[in-house]
């Protein structure tokens, strides 16, 4: 069984973004980045599948140099192997330039089972393991929460909205984006760290032809204009004029 | 080449589903800045009710596609019968509502035109006689203006409640319903679907509670959850969470308020370390007043907040406890 598994290098959660002064995109200096956290639940899937059926979990990320650093990760908990599809030009593309890119390095692995997380915590566009699926010719399915592996098929339970789900079959080579929340992450261990330094990160400098088919032309904080009234001061100072304040509304006693 | 602009319609056992309306609505907006014709689309095994419900709208016409392959649904299904449709018709545009099953056929749809995708839109604009698409990205703290190029059609997606269902007008006479058999080949289709069921029937009913306590990951590990248990129990209160924190295990699944959990809307709703993914929003945007205590100013909850403490939420949430301990006694 070879699964490839989609991993995207994003901005940790809790950082303070800034615009860049030409609007074009966030200042990447000063970050720190992890990886995409819903990933983590595709490559978290990706490991248990291997680990149960035997095989390979090949990591694969489209990114500039900095991504390379969440393939280490990737593989000090537990990739074989990773693929490094390398552009600075990924930062202003969109989900077709990233899914077009990964579709071109992953054809010639024909793994069984190509898996993604349900979206990025960056662009979030919900959509480069999709257009993958469909760059790949593979059958797909979305926002799976659970995977069995039959001979050749693999089943899926897919969520749907509202506490409805769907059980699917799909034949194999299949790819499936994966819920976040499907499993519990494991975290790297020392050992995994120091083996992940003789794993193999190959490079692949794709072919970026077309250009990006939507352009990003500026980011701005929303307005807040509707915002919510904010209680400054210290801790204690800024809740007890909050409390008044839902004493006199009545939402307190 | 229509030209048109295209407002997709999902339905669901005959009927047009409440965002779809949004959608509409949006699209008429737009179509009418740009200079277009709008028209409705709509997908399924049958179709018929549910353009009859969109021939009442303003709209030039409305597309029924039908094919008994549309249900149940699968990806390969609907993204080869718009495909085809789009293909045959060029529409300038084609709107859709951002939900779990459009994000499962959409990309597909639009890998397979080479059209451009903007998804999970929250505004759409009008310059030099192009729409111009504004996105949250980087989980809603950040608005992104964006525009497409090239000449194939463009498929957007609009998030679930950005656009008012309530701006769509009706028209003066029904629309012509333009009824299009589609014809999928069965070996098309490679999804089987084998069951759907609901999840979980037993769960803890968070809609009939007065007050709710949500916490979300500010709270950063499982054993820190006691003090906003303690704010609940001081409160009289429901304590519930955002998905992270159930994904996490800190909370039973049955706790989660948002597009996948439960929506609630109390008297009072405090919000503790929640950032406001508008996967949460959609869940207790409706509630009568909502309290939010985050240390990032620009944390989109306070967009819905009505009142806000920006801080530690661990100085703030015992501060807030002892305040409440105070009087009830």
């Amino acid at each position: 069984m070879k699964v490839a598994v989609c991993i995207k290098h994003v901005p940790a959660r809790d950082s303070r973004l800034r615009i860049r002064s030409d609007g074009s995109w966030v200042e990447e200096r000063d970050l720190s980045w992890e990886i995409n956290e819903p990933d983590l639940y595709a490559l978290e899937e990706a490991l248990r599948i291997r680990d149960a059926a035997g095989g390979e979990v090949v990591a694969v990320t489209a990114g500039p140099d900095r991504a390379g650093e969440a393939l280490r990760r990737g593989l000090a908990m537990g990739a074989d192997r990773a693929i490094h599809v390398a552009s600075e030009a990924f930062t202003a593309g969109d989900a077709q330039v990233a899914a077009r890119a990964l579709a071109d390095a992953l054809a010639p692995e024909a793994a069984d089972l190509v898996l993604t997380g349900v979206q990025s915590d960056d662009k979030g566009y919900a959509a480069t393991g999709v257009m993958l699926a469909e760059m790949l010719g593979l059958p797909h399915s979305t926002l799976i929460m659970e995977v069995r592996l039959e001979d050749g098929r693999v089943r899926a339970r897919r969520e749907m909205e509202s506490g409805w789900f769907e059980w699917l079959e799909l034949p194999l080579p299949a790819l499936l984006t994966i819920q976040s929340g499907i499993n519990q992450v494991r975290y790297a261990t020392l050992k995994g760290i120091m083996g992940a330094k003789k794993k193999e990160i190959r490079r692949v400098e794709p072919a970026l032809a077309d250009g990006s088919p939507t352009v990003v032309e500026a980011l701005a904080f929303p307005s807040r204009d509707s915002g919510a009234e904010i209680f400054e001061g210290d801790a204690r100072g800024a809740a007890a004029k909050l409390w008044e304040r839902l004493r006199r509304d009545g939402k307190v006693r | 080449m229509s030209g048109e602009i295209w407002a997709f319609a999902e339905e669901r056992d005959g009927a047009v589903r409440p965002t779809s309306l949004e959608v509409l609505g949006a699209a008429q907006d737009l179509a009418g800045r740009v200079g277009a014709p709008v028209a409705a689309v709509v997908a399924g095994g049958n179709a018929a009710r549910a353009a009859d419900a969109l021939a009442a709208r303003a709209v030039a016409r409305v597309l029924a596609l039908e094919d008994p392959s549309l249900e149940p649904y699968t990806p390969d299904a609907h993204a080869r019968v718009l495909r085809e449709a789009i293909e045959a018709e060029s529409p300038r545009a084609v709107l859709f509502s951002h939900t779990y099953r459009v994000r499962d056929f959409a990309p597909k749809l639009a890998a397979a035109l080479a059209s451009p995708y903007v998804p999970d839109c929250v505004a759409l604009r009008v310059a030099d006689g192009e729409p111009v698409f504004v996105r949250r990205v980087f989980q809603g703290k950040i608005d992104a203006t964006v525009r497409a190029r090239g000449a194939r059609p463009v498929l957007a997606t609009l998030q679930n409640g950005a656009f008012p269902a309530d701006a769509v007008r009706d028209g003066r006479a029904p629309a012509p319903i333009e009824r299009r058999p589609a014809s999928v080949p069965p070996d098309a289709i490679r999804t089987r679907v084998r069951e759907v069921f609901e999840g979980v029937k037993d769960r803890v009913d968070l809609s009939r509670a007065e007050t709710i306590v949500a916490v979300g990951r500010g709270i950063g590990k499982k054993e820190n959850l006691a003090i906003v248990q303690e704010l609940a129990d001081a409160l009289g209160a429901e304590i519930a969470a955002s998905r992270p924190v159930c994904d996490s295990e800190w909370l039973p699944m049955d706790r989660q308020i948002g597009s996948s959990g439960q929506t609630v809307a109390p008297r009072l709703y405090v919000a503790i370390g929640i950032s406001g993914a508008i996967q949460h929003l959609v869940g207790m945007k409706g509630s009568s007043t909502i309290v939010a205590v985050n240390k990032d100013p620009n944390a989109p909850i306070f967009s819905v907040a009505d009142y806000g403490i920006v801080g530690d939420l661990f100085e703030v949430v015992p501060a807030l406890t002892a305040l409440a301990r105070g009087g009830a006694s």
